[in-house]
């Protein structure tokens, strides 16, 4: 179940746009080339953004995000540093208090913390100790998370890190048209933004329109992708295909899963995430990090402050095991995936009988029901 | 497209056609710390001397060009040292009294702090660590202003833009590549200014100074960085933190050239740094520049010296004092009698005088400021907590005003009874 098929969400996302002329015309596009294609717009848009990270320049990254930049716009504008990650986010602040829009590439996740003492020492409190004299419009990419059969060091789930960070917004796209969307956004914010970009997403094309792309919602909303009255599956990021999976699966068993994709981590969408779990009563948060200290602790710790009566089971957790991310070869053991979302799904609590969407679904304690 | 391009950059070739990059010999320090006061250099021309009183010699020769005794520059400096060292008494003693949490009092280095303060147009940046709060009052910074971050009120006083002087930086050496990204910056946009950027003995092992220096060098950014080794990195002795021949040579290994100076010495210490900004200035890159002074007081008031050094150390260094090095040299040139040292004591007595009359006003504290600009708007939940912390605070003081009603209304009532 690791090996996951990125296949397209498809055109659920809010805001898709409806018709589009010849020039906007529609064609399948993967991530990383939206991603490019967002630096590429930001930099041609504003002369203030520079793009800074290992490999960027004549290489366009390892991941081929960056193709093309430096020679568009030159060394000075898409930059090979030294390979030094401190250096180079420390240097993104002394840019930025200059009047630049950074935007730094790390190259991997676990590459990144280095640069740990600038970004949560500086970057993220730099506006509020100078009282807005000095904000930090910088942008902080990071290509995260497994399934890519990377050896240690090139698979983690870093998002808690930079959550429990006050000071900075979190970002993670999990779809096309939020990569461009979302980093677009980043870039023009006058915040530090973290983009969690899951780089197994990087190659999943969907149908996307480059030269017109739509319009997402901003920085801070979650975005229903699957309507469902059962219960809520609540992730980001990587997981998303595979709760999507999860959910098709699940009307097999007479579940109908509402899938929402929080996009945003901070600010973190209360409202939506309330408004799916209060219609269905129940919920799962699905993330590739590990559970104990993971985001899901505080989305959980928050629905059951905003939801309790409204809830028919406790609200559970599919996330990585409480482990140093393991070896590609056994990393299927360690990523959430389609069942063992579907075994949480069955654990709850569906004998009550009581539920929303009327009769209870699957038979109470069929656990893994959805294989 | 103009900056960051190197035509015939270096390319690493196999063995028998390896060569250097560069020569590394014009990077070398100076063999003894510069030092221009004491050492018979005049306004006629005379170059610098080093420790033993040889005329400077090697790549920084004849740099210190004569303007650096210039009569009025060295009155100008005396009166800086003379306020700088009564300021270092005064926040000591504002500590004493409660008024600041912790001072790290930079007695003993005003010269490299006033030289700092002193050396930079109004275009150019300062990045200062914690203990440079004197290079930043030198700078025209309001000392009030300044101290804020140690009265604890705020984490800084002064707006780092308007008077392009960063934040005081506590993590060591955090700051520096961060006046590595500003000074590159403004070289991309064409502007000629040029970032200083001070660190201690101590912040030189950081990962940090490593990285800046680094990408100092290899972008050609316009800054200075100032190392003060004033011995100690609160207890650990400079042996303890490195075993390079000197701080200054550390330039070395970036491809930078390394400056040594005394840094009790306020003419060199001007020269010196003078000379590494025009440098920076022109487009030539970074300096390093290691100032070797030392720490009078102890590391913060919180500190007990006694345990890691011995008085006859400090003694020895009250010896090579940067002020009175300074008033030697004009008293023998004639430019200082009595009189005016005791006009520049009473200049510093009234900056001090009115540095404590203001500190001893209490701040006035902003509790909801703390929801302030932790971000460019606030999210959801911290509106939510900036309205719980309004509640809590009306509640108190809801409370303290019945309390007091009911204080005032029980006085009515014993007074009546009398």
């Amino acid at each position: 179940m690791s090996t996951l098929d990125t296949a397209a969400p498809g055109g659920t996302g809010a805001g898709a746009a409806a018709g589009r002329g010849a020039a906007g015309a529609r064609k399948p596009v993967a991530m990383a080339q939206a991603v490019n294609r967002a630096l590429r717009d930001a930099m041609a848009a504003d002369p203030a953004v520079h793009v800074m990270g290992e490999d960027v320049g004549a290489l366009g990254g390892v991941f081929r995000v960056t193709d093309g930049l430096t020679a568009e716009f030159g060394e000075d504008r898409c930059t090979d540093t030294p390979l030094a990650e401190a250096g180079i986010l420390g240097t993104a602040v002394g840019m930025a208090m200059y009047g630049l829009r950074p935007v730094v590439e790390m190259q991997f996740d676990a590459f990144a913390y280095p640069s740990f003492e600038q970004l949560i020492s500086h970057v993220a409190k730099m506006r509020n100790r100078t009282r807005g004299s000095l904000p930090m419009p910088l942008t902080l990419r990071v290509p995260y998370g497994g399934g890519i059969g990377g050896v240690e060091h090139h698979s983690d789930s870093s998002e808690a890190y930079y959550v429990a960070t006050p000071g900075l917004h979190v970002v993670t796209p999990a779809t096309v048209a939020d990569a461009y969307g979302l980093l677009r956004a980043a870039i023009a914010s006058d915040d530090p933004v973290v983009v969690l970009e899951p780089k197994r997403l990087y190659w999943a094309k969907e149908q996307w329109s480059p030269e017109d792309p739509e319009e997402v919602p901003g920085i801070g909303s979650a975005v229903v992708r699957r309507r469902g009255t059962s219960a809520t599956l609540i992730t980001y990021g990587p997981s998303l295909p595979v709760c999507l999976a999860a959910a098709e699966a699940a009307r097999e068993d007479g579940w109908e899963l509402e899938v929402v994709d929080l996009r945003s981590l901070v600010p973190f969408d209360e409202e939506t995430v309330a408004a799916s779990v209060r219609r269905t009563g129940r919920a799962v948060v699905v993330h590739e990090a590990s559970g104990f200290g993971g985001p899901g602790g505080e989305i959980v710790a928050r629905i059951t402050e905003r939801c309790f009566h409204f809830l028919e089971a406790p609200v559970l957790r599919v996330t990585g095991l409480d482990i140093p991310y393991p070896p590609p070869m056994l990393e299927r053991h360690h990523l959430p995936g389609v069942d063992r979302v579907l075994d949480a799904v069955a654990r709850l609590q569906w004998e009550s009988g009581r539920t929303m969407s009327g009769d209870g679904g699957g038979d109470g304690g069929t656990e893994g029901g959805g294989d | 497209m103009t900056v960051l391009e190197q035509p015939g950059a270096y390319r690493l070739a196999p063995p028998p056609g390896w060569r250097p990059r560069t020569d590394p010999a014009p990077l070398l320090p100076d063999a003894a710390p510069f030092r221009l006061l004491g050492t018979g250099t005049g306004p006629d021309g005379g170059a610098g001397a080093d420790a033993d009183g040889r005329a400077a010699s090697g790549a920084h020769a004849g740099t210190a060009d004569g303007g650096a005794l210039d009569p009025e520059l060295l009155l100008r400096l005396h009166r800086a040292l003379v306020r700088g060292r009564r300021y270092n008494q005064q926040a000591t003693a504002l500590t004493k009294q409660g008024r600041l949490a912790v001072y790290p009092s930079s007695t003993g280095q005003e010269a490299a702090q006033v030289a700092a303060g002193l050396v930079l147009e109004e275009r150019d940046w300062l990045f200062p660590s914690y203990r440079d709060t004197l290079a930043a009052v030198a700078r025209g910074l309001d000392p009030v202003e300044v101290l804020t971050l140690l009265r604890g009120d705020w984490h800084g006083g002064y707006d780092p833009r308007a008077t392009r002087v960063a934040p005081l930086c506590t993590p060591l050496a955090t700051h520096l590549p961060h006046a590595v990204g500003l000074a590159h910056a403004a070289r991309l946009a064409g502007d000629d200014l040029v970032a200083l950027a001070l660190v201690g003995d101590g912040g030189t092992s950081e990962g940090d100074f490593h990285e800046a220096l680094n990408f100092a060098a290899v972008w050609r950014a316009p800054v200075v960085f100032l190392v003060q080794n004033n011995g100690f990195a609160i207890s650990v002795p400079l042996a303890k933190q490195t075993a390079a021949p000197s701080l200054a040579h550390k330039a070395v290994g970036y491809g930078m050239p390394g400056r040594l100076v005394d840094g009790n010495d306020v003419a060199a210490m001007h020269s010196a740094l003078g000379d590494a900004v025009a440098h920076a200035r022109a487009g030539g890159g970074p300096t390093l520049v290691e100032a070797v002074t030392y720490r009078i007081d102890a590391h913060t008031n919180a500190d007990d010296a006694t345990r890691y050094r011995t008085d006859g150390e400090v003694a020895a260094w009250r010896e090579h004092d940067p002020v009175a090095l300074l008033e030697r040299e004009l008293r023998s040139r004639g430019l200082l009698d009595d009189a005016g040292v005791a006009e520049a004591a009473r200049d510093a007595e009234e900056m001090a005088a009115d540095l404590r009359a203001r500190m001893n006003a209490d701040p006035e504290l902003r509790p909801a400021d703390l929801f302030a600009d932790v971000y460019a708007a606030p999210t959801p939940q911290l509106t939510a907590q900036a309205a719980q912390l309004r509640a809590e605070l009306d509640a108190e003081a809801a409370a303290e005003a019945g309390a007091e009603a009911d204080n005032r209304a029980e006085t009515r009532t014993e007074g009546g009874g009398r």
